[in-house]
């Protein structure tokens, strides 16, 4: 679905974020970017969604560039509307009809739990509800791939918990293609089926790690080795 | 408890400073062309009561036209500006220019360019160039404020500039025009008596009008009746768009919404 080959880019202050940084994505695929803070996973995602340009190499889509949700690390909502407003904002945007617009954004909320919380405002919900509606906003617009940049890095473990299985279910049930950026080794080993790890800036691609099936629980033996498989990989590339 | 203090010490201190004013102009004897006593002014205010109203009223209209024309300039300008980078840095020193050059200095070639024929629209005008700018330059840091990821999101949506503007930057500047028109309103009164006492008497009937005629009658007891009145004007304008304010933001916005 998507082919990341020999992307650079340099920042106008002078801070090389990536050098040849490629990768591929297949359809339906749940990928994790794994990195330490500052090695460019924001900006390889930022590539990837075409809000920035690689000063060298290409992203292509072979099948054409699917629509794309993109979730931030903070919900970054809009404090003066309300969640169905909020959810929304990718249809307004595209000039949909409002009653249609807000069929399918209720039925987003409904999907990330939130059917009750149509009418009210961000700061009337919580850090967890507040990505909800994020994770809604982006689904709104009926994505092929879903672009997350840590989405659940400022919220406690159990909210943090709690979103990556409902991002799971999501992922099934829609048939979405997943680049998921984190620096959580736990949540890349339980969520995703593939881990690019980053080197430390400029970043590139240092390793690719296929995880088992089987991975049913945080807790699962599966689980537990794919941890202690990336965390190995992850020391080897930060110690180099 | 808390708000019934907020409403009765002010009410408390008015009550006795009014008081030492009274006693004190009787104590003294103080004539009545230098400092009238608080009661000769309300006595003032009754006898002048038609012509304090009529002048109140002129100053109010004129206030408003003036105020509403610079909100609508500014807005559109703060939008076109923020549309185009080089428009803003072809307009914007100009703005400024506007913005440092005392009303005071410019009201005598509005007059005469407009005429003293349309006195009241060269009022509104000189009171809508002093607002003007406030809310041009809360605007335009509004329009610039927008969290950037929202801005992405639109692009990556491909939403057209007219949308982008609409759903995302003018609702975010919201509270930088709200606040910059709270500023604006409050000096277009002032722009707008400074702008009467440059036309002189004889042509304007605002309250600055009634203030240089009355003093200038020694009758300064009604000079400070309409002193008063225009004090209580801006206070009038200042809370009206208080409660605007606080009507548009109620729901969402950290200024407005009390803990």
């Amino acid at each position: 679905m998507i082919s990341v080959s020999g992307v650079a880019k340099r920042f106008p202050n002078g801070t090389e974020a990536l050098r040849d940084l490629s990768f591929s994505i297949s359809e339906k695929e749940f990928v994790s970017l794994l990195g330490p803070s500052g090695c460019g996973k924001s900006t390889a995602l930022r590539l990837v969604a075409g809000l920035l340009a690689p000063d060298q190499g290409h992203i292509e889509y072979p099948h054409g560039k699917p629509e794309i949700g993109f979730v931030f690390q903070d919900p970054t909502l809009m404090p003066w509307a309300d969640a169905l407003t909020n959810a929304r904002l990718p249809l307004d945007l595209k000039g949909w009809p409002r009653d249609q617009a807000n069929a399918v954004a209720a039925a987003s909320l409904y999907q990330v739990g939130l059917g009750q919380f149509t009418r009210s405002y961000p700061r009337e919900l919580s850090g967890g509800m507040r990505m909800r509606v994020s994770i809604a906003r982006a689904m709104a617009a009926g994505p092929k791939l879903l672009l997350l940049d840590e989405p659940f890095a400022a919220l406690d473990e159990i909210t943090r918990n709690q979103l990556g299985d409902d991002l799971l279910r999501l992922w099934r049930d829609n048939g979405l293609t997943i680049l998921f950026v984190t620096h959580s080794v736990s949540e890349s080993s339980y969520l995703s089926e593939r881990v690019l790890v980053m080197t430390p800036r400029p970043g590139h691609i240092a390793a690719e790690i296929a995880l088992p099936t089987g991975r049913d629980s945080r807790l699962s033996p599966a689980t537990v080795e794919a941890q202690r498989k990336i965390s190995d990989v992850l020391n080897t590339v930060m110690a180099a | 408890m808390k708000r019934l203090l907020d409403i009765a010490l002010p009410l408390a201190v008015a009550a006795l400073v009014i008081g030492a004013w009274q006693w004190a102009v009787a104590h003294w004897q103080v004539p009545g062309y230098v400092l009238p006593a608080p009661s000769a002014i309300v006595t003032a205010f009754l006898n002048n009561f038609g012509s304090l109203a009529a002048a109140l009223t002129a100053t109010f209209l004129i206030t408003i036209e003036g105020f509403v024309g610079a909100v609508a300039a500014a807005l559109a300008l703060a939008i076109l500006f923020s549309q185009s980078r080089l428009i803003e840095r072809s307009l914007y020193p100009y703005a400024v220019i506007l913005q440092v050059t005392p009303v005071v200095a410019i009201a005598p070639l509005i007059l005469i360019w407009i005429g003293f024929e349309r006195i009241n629209l060269a009022l509104a005008l000189l009171a809508g160039l002093i607002a003007f700018f406030p809310v041009l330059t809360s605007t335009m840091l509004g329009l610039k404020s927008v969290d950037f990821n929202l801005m992405d999101l639109a692009w990556l949506y491909g939403a057209s500039r007219w949308r982008m503007l609409w759903k995302v930057q003018l609702p975010s500047a919201l509270p930088h025009l709200l606040s910059g028109m709270k500023t604006g309103g409050v000096i277009a009164l002032i722009g707008e008596v400074t702008a009467e006492f440059a036309a002189g008497s004889g042509t304007a009937t605002g309250l600055a009008w009634r203030i240089t005629e009355s003093s200038n009658r020694l009758e300064i007891a009604t000079t400070f009746a309409a002193l008063a009145l225009l004090a209580a004007l801006g206070v009038a304008i200042f809370a009206a768009l208080s409660l605007l304010e606080w009507w548009l933001l109620r729901r969402w916005h950290e200024s407005a919404i009390r803990p």
